[in-house]
């Protein structure tokens, strides 16, 4: 497994096509299959799909995914009635820690799917789709991971981070310096508090969906504010 | 696999028209919406885009324009837009733009369609706009007829001037050639009775250019005498709080040159015609003079195609509709007190003191010119139908013929002076609406709903005022009989079906029509005659008693004002649907083709019917029926 949040893909295009040739699973088949848009696609143009998971704690190799949410959306319009909202039962144990952050229990799982049990809709959902979420390690790692363990092979693809396009912002070396050196605090560039600076309202709960629907707002706010419907995808994903 | 909307749900659910629905309702709705994001100073729609959706702010603001680029609304978090749209053939009117960064939910045609089916309320809601469309309809009206609409001290152009009661006629004309003025106000001192034993000067009387040439050049008066001899005394005058128009129509009703107007009872001016005519450009004003000068019942039926002319002048001056009944049953009053006066040429004098009575419409000060003749006649209780009869019977049938000839068309229903069941004496009329009153048959409510809108048009006026008011004493002492008169009213609906659009009325040649007074100005005047009486309002003119229904509060907030301007559109949309067959050389009537108008007044339509329709379901409870 090529470590993807490392090394940057020069291609997807060309990678989608030949995963799809050499890919086993059926499902993984049909994902690649269907392509990804091209580098060059301007973002008016690019279908995304925003993309929130809850886990059970923060090493993807060991960590299970608990639950899913998903909203496909564009530059126009985030499409609610598209979202999808799964809770899967995890291979390993909750730990006390991650029920106290997401909120999800062992009752609530016990009766869930396993995620290989929802990876045909779920790759569905993300077909021919740009996936977009707040802190990409978590999203493309886990996917990856957990779909490893499973079926013995990965799921890879582009993914716009809008935490990182915050980063890319607040987070100049530069900056930070300036900042550390002015006694101010970096400036936090964590979902709620980004959604914040474009006016965005807060939302008290977060479940997967919430969050994904989150984030959906965060980068069209983004993209109005800083880029243009012409900008190609390729500046953004990653 | 049903995705909870927990958080979207949540916020709609704090807002009207959400806030009114099921939890599992809005729950649905949260899972059916769209998500856009804009920043300041965006578009969200333009005049004419297309629009499928109903649209929340969900944060941020939102400015909605007219089409000239005027602001119309502006809006924030949790209020709709788009609903004029989605209700108009789906195409923006409002053009909506972003002022700060906004979030905007987009609730989908499909899901907006099925809340409207499903809920009265929400269909309402988003009919009624958040502001009134139907008050900004009407009161744009207003504005741009600013000058009958206007209060008459704007056209007091200087002082009056006055004289003293002890003056003689020689020094009140030198003082009006020096002033060159046409009118001078004789003032006299007069205790104050309200605050004893105080002297205060106050009005004794009018004289003008013309009471010079009839009462002193013509009849050779001493000019040393006084002049309170040749004034008129106690002449008619109006407070300053008046409107133009009620100056031009107590002008046109007295058939006077000068009119004094009172600030606490001190004149602060005096208004001529002239100061009228000069905005009234057209001679709508003195229709009812000339009226008054013909001397046969031929020379009336000439002067009488003139009504509809004037009616279209009025129309195009943005005379509103109050403007435009009273001035049209100004008009036909005059009819009338021209005819009887040439009855009493012909038949002699009356053998007993009468009164004849105008009844619905033209009582009520809100006649048009599609109008047939609804009258009737107090006796004096003297009155003996052996001796007397023969000559009211004659009275009758020359005013009805004169009428009919006028282009007042015979009363199908015979409620007519003619008729022998409506000459009554003073005291039989009091009888008969006392048995109306306690037995409130159909056809009595019928007939209370015709003969309770009275007004004295000639002879015993103060017959009909004592009348009107022993009425409204008898029936707000019968919450039967009002309960049954609310029923009453409700006879006729408005043409909505269950929210979705007009019903159309298939009647002989006006196919697929809608009859605005049938089905909209009568059942508002019925339903506003009920609360009237209820409240004891004297009042016969629908908007008056609507001043009084508001005055005593018997209304939800809101609900009067709403009546008024609802039946303010619907007249000023049949008055304007007849000028325009006037125009075009047709016959005019009451019916329009949804179809032919323009979307705004069809959606303001909706919206005025939608008023009536609510009042009515508010008259059910208002006046239940209660066992005695």
């Amino acid at each position: 497994m090529a470590d993807l949040n490392t090394l940057a893909v020069s291609d997807w295009s060309a990678l989608f096509r030949e995963q799809s040739l050499i890919c086993e699973d059926e499902r993984l088949q049909l994902f690649y299959a269907a392509g990804c848009p091209a580098a060059d696609t301007p973002l008016s143009e690019v279908p995304f799909v925003a993309l929130d998971f809850e886990t059970t704690g923060l090493n993807a190799d060991v960590d299970e995914i608990v639950s899913i949410g998903l909203v496909p959306f564009d530059l126009q319009r985030i499409r609610v009635r598209e979202a999808k909202h799964w809770l899967l039962k995890p291979r390993q144990e909750l730990h006390e820690q991650s029920v106290v952050i997401h909120g999800i229990t062992h009752s609530d799982v016990d009766d869930a799917p396993d995620l290989n049990a929802v990876l045909g809709p779920l790759l569905e959902a993300l077909s021919g789709r740009v996936v977009v979420a707040h802190y990409r390690y978590i999203e493309r790692e886990f996917l990856d991971a957990n779909v490893q363990r499973r079926i013995g092979e990965g799921v890879q693809f582009p993914i716009v981070d809008t935490m990182e396009l915050e980063a890319a912002l607040y987070r100049k070396r530069f900056t930070v310096f300036c900042s550390k050196l002015m006694g101010r605090k970096p400036t936090s560039i964590r979902l709620a508090d980004s959604r914040a600076r474009y006016g965005l309202p807060h939302y008290a709960s977060h479940d997967a969906l919430v969050d994904a629907i989150a984030t959906a707002e965060l980068l069209q706010a983004q993209i109005r504010h800083r880029y243009s419907d012409d900008t190609p995808i390729k500046e953004l994903w990653i | 696999m049903e995705a909870e909307q927990i958080e979207i749900a949540g916020f709609l659910r704090q807002y009207p028209p959400f806030s009114r629905l099921p939890e599992q309702t809005v729950n649905y709705v949260a899972t059916q919406i769209e998500i856009s994001y804009y920043r300041a100073d965006t578009d969200v729609y333009c005049f004419g885009d297309e629009i499928h959706d109903l649209c929340v702010v969900r944060s941020g603001s939102v400015e909605i324009y007219r089409r000239n680029g005027k602001l119309y609304n502006r809006l924030s978090e949790g209020d709709l837009f788009g609903q004029l749209g989605m209700l108009m053939g789906n195409r923006v009117r409002l053009p909506a733009r972003t002022m700060e960064d906004s979030l905007i939910y987009f609730i989908p045609e499909t899901v907006f369609t099925e809340l409207c089916d499903q809920f009265d309320e929400f269909a309402y809601f988003v009919e009624m706009d958040d502001n009134g469309g139907l008050s900004h309809a009407v009161s744009s009206k207003k504005d741009s007829n600013d000058l009958l609409g206007s209060k008459v001290t704007k056209l007091i152009s200087r002082e009056p001037v006055t004289i003293d009661a002890g003056s003689t006629i020689r020094q009140a004309a030198q003082k009006m050639t020096q002033e060159s003025v046409s009118s001078l106000l004789i003032m006299e001192e007069v205790a104050d009775v309200e605050d004893s034993g105080d002297i205060r000067r106050a009005l004794a009387g009018i004289l003008t250019d013309r009471d010079l040439r009839t009462r002193v050049v013509a009849t050779g008066a001493d000019l040393d005498g006084s002049v309170t001899d040749v004034m008129t005394r106690n002449p008619v005058t109006l407070d300053d709080d008046a409107y133009a128009f009620e100056a031009l129509l107590t002008m046109l009703r007295f058939n006077l040159h000068h009119l004094p107007i009172l600030e606490n009872r001190r004149p602060i001016g005096v208004l001529a015609t002239s100061d009228i005519v000069r905005y009234e450009s057209q001679n709508s004003l003195y229709m009812g003079g000339t009226i008054l000068r013909q001397s046969s019942v031929e020379e009336l039926a000439r002067v009488a195609t003139e009504v509809k002319s004037c009616f279209v002048r009025m129309v195009h001056e943005d005379a509103n509709s109050h403007m435009i009944g009273s001035a049209m049953s100004v008009i036909g009053r005059a009819f009338k007190q021209r005819l009887l006066e040439l009855a009493e040429e012909q038949l002699g004098k009356p053998p007993v003191p009468y009164c004849f009575l105008a009844l619905g419409s033209m009582a009520r000060d809100e006649q048009l010119v599609v109008t047939d003749q609804d009258n009737a006649l107090i006796l004096d209780n003297s009155y003996d139908r052996e001796q007397h009869g023969e000559y009211f019977e004659g009275l009758a049938k020359f005013v009805s013929d004169g009428l009919d000839a006028c282009g007042y068309t015979y009363c199908t229903g015979l409620i007519m002076a003619t008729n022998p069941r409506w000459r009554k004496t003073r005291r039989e009329w009091e009888e008969c609406f006392s048995e109306w009153i306690d037995n409130p048959d159909p056809e009595a409510l019928l007939n209370s709903s015709i003969f309770f809108d009275l007004d004295g048009v000639y002879g015993k006026t103060e017959w009909a005022e004592q009348l009107n008011a022993f009425v409204v004493r008898r029936c707000g002492q019968s919450p039967r009989f009002l309960a049954c008169l609310a029923r009453n009213a409700l006879n006729r609906t408005p043409p909505l079906g269950f929210f979705k659009g007009f019903v159309m009325e298939q009647d002989g040649k006006h196919r697929k029509s809608i009859n605005l007074k049938r089905r909209g100005t009568a059942p508002l005047a019925d339903l506003v005659r009920v609360h009237a009486l209820a409240v004891g309002s004297t009042a016969r003119n629908s908007f008056e008693r609507l001043d009084d229904i508001i005055k005593a509060g018997i209304l939800p907030a809101d609900r009067g004002t709403d009546l008024r301007d609802a039946l303010e559109f619907i007249s000023m949309v049949r008055i304007r649907h007849q000028a325009l067959e006037l125009e075009a050389g047709n016959e005019p009537d009451n019916n329009i083709e949804p179809d032919n108008i323009s979307d705004f007044e069809r959606r303001n339509l909706k919206e005025a019917f939608m008023v009536l329709s609510n009042a009515q379901r508010f008259l059910k409870f208002r006046y239940p029926f209660t066992r005695k």
